[in-house]
């Protein structure tokens, strides 16, 4: 039991003076989504059913291997961002923390795993 | 945190039915939520029966009359009856509006009347507001002024007094605060969309000096960016507010002053 008053219960620890970073950081990578995911799926529906030889070649070219890396680093980031938001509104104290940590930790996995991929196929 | 389930002393039980009124053609049956404190009782719906032909117009009438007529022991707040002093919010026929402008023609069927969700409940449909009304003034709802005040006014141009209407004309019924499953969810911290249109009416205002201070106040994931447009604020709030509009507008002012 605590003895707070109602304004100081309200008022909590006061503001974190961040925020608007995560708010624009998703504004600008849902705009870039908007740009990257047409041409990808484009690009991408051209790659599939050919032959290995083919779809390497396909990906050695500069165009397709840019634009799935900037797809790749851009969607997962996003993905990323909305999925804190998601432990925010639904999880609180050192399980949100953990899972904040986790999903930081799993998204750079992706890129990294996703980039050493493209990488090997484009070189 | 979500908490999608009742804890077990706030599941809703059957209550008492009262009979029907004598020599009635017109009758309405009212489904009302019943808690008091005082019995240890999980909370109950009790089931009312008016003759409509002797009730007033609107949902505040038939309470009244029910009070009046038939249990003197239902409890809820009310006063001014014309929609300007917010008290007599709550959830009737699944929509949070005020009981005194919400007309009985305006529902199909039964009449059924819950308090304001997800709050704690003082008693039957009286919601505990002190940490609403706690974070309303955490925002400092008062006109904030550095400079030295003037001899007769603070002068405002028509056009920036423009600027509040949508926005002063809200009546702190919780209605929509209560609405937002982000409130529902994080209300000890996300400030919630009543208070954030407060925040953002003392924000826009041209004669108050602290707007910087205001926004720094605000900048907090929890605070403020637990808005995520959903909308139930501007669809219930009886007023015809848009508060889902102001919390929109601060966050572009958030935006303006960091990029």
């Amino acid at each position: 039991m605590r003895y707070l008053t109602d304004r100081k219960r309200a008022e909590g620890l006061g503001s974190s003076r961040h925020g608007t970073d995560h708010h624009w950081q998703m504004l600008v990578s849902s705009i870039l989504l908007c740009v990257l995911v047409p041409p990808f799926i484009f690009t991408f529906g051209i790659g599939l059913g050919g032959t290995h030889e083919e779809v390497i070649a396909y990906f050695g070219r500069p165009f397709p291997a840019i634009l799935t890396a900037l797809t790749l680093i851009v969607g997962i980031n996003h993905v990323k961002y909305e999925a804190q938001e998601a432990i925010e509104d639904y999880m609180g104290g050192t399980a949100a923390k953990l899972a904040y940590i986790a999903v930081g930790a799993f998204a750079y996995t992706l890129i990294a795993a996703g980039l050493f991929a493209l990488v090997k196929i484009a070189l | 945190m979500v908490q999608l389930t009742l804890p077990k002393n706030s599941r809703i039980t059957t209550g008492k039915t009262w009979p029907k009124p004598e020599d009635a053609t017109n009758v309405r049956k009212f489904q009302i939520y019943r808690w008091t404190p005082d019995d240890g009782q999980n909370p109950r719906v009790d089931t009312y029966f008016l003759d409509m032909d002797k009730c007033g117009p609107m949902v505040l009438d038939a309470l009244i009359k029910i009070k009046n007529e038939i249990d003197p022991t239902l409890t809820f707040r009310r006063s001014c009856r014309e929609g300007i002093c917010g008290s007599c919010a709550m959830n009737i026929d699944g929509i949070n509006t005020l009981a005194c402008i919400y007309g009985l023609d305006e529902i199909k069927g039964d009449v059924s009347i819950y308090p304001l969700p997800h709050m704690p409940v003082v008693k039957d449909l009286i919601p505990d507001l002190t940490h609403f009304y706690a974070q309303h003034a955490s925002i400092m709802p008062w006109l904030e002024t550095k400079t030295n005040r003037p001899a007769k006014e603070w002068k405002q141009s028509i056009e920036d007094r423009k600027k509040l209407d949508g926005l002063y004309e809200c009546v702190m019924c919780a209605s929509c605060s209560t609405s937002c499953p982000s409130y529902w969810w994080n209300g000890d911290r996300y400030l919630g969309p009543a208070a954030l249109l407060h925040a953002y009416r003392w924000i826009i205002d041209s004669r108050d000096e602290a707007t910087g201070e205001r926004l720094d106040e605000l900048e907090d994931p929890y605070k403020l960016y637990r808005c995520h447009t959903i909308m139930n604020c501007a669809k219930t709030c009886p007023k015809g507010l848009n508060p889902a509009k102001a919390i929109a507008e601060i966050k572009h002012m958030m935006v303006e002053r960091s990029i």
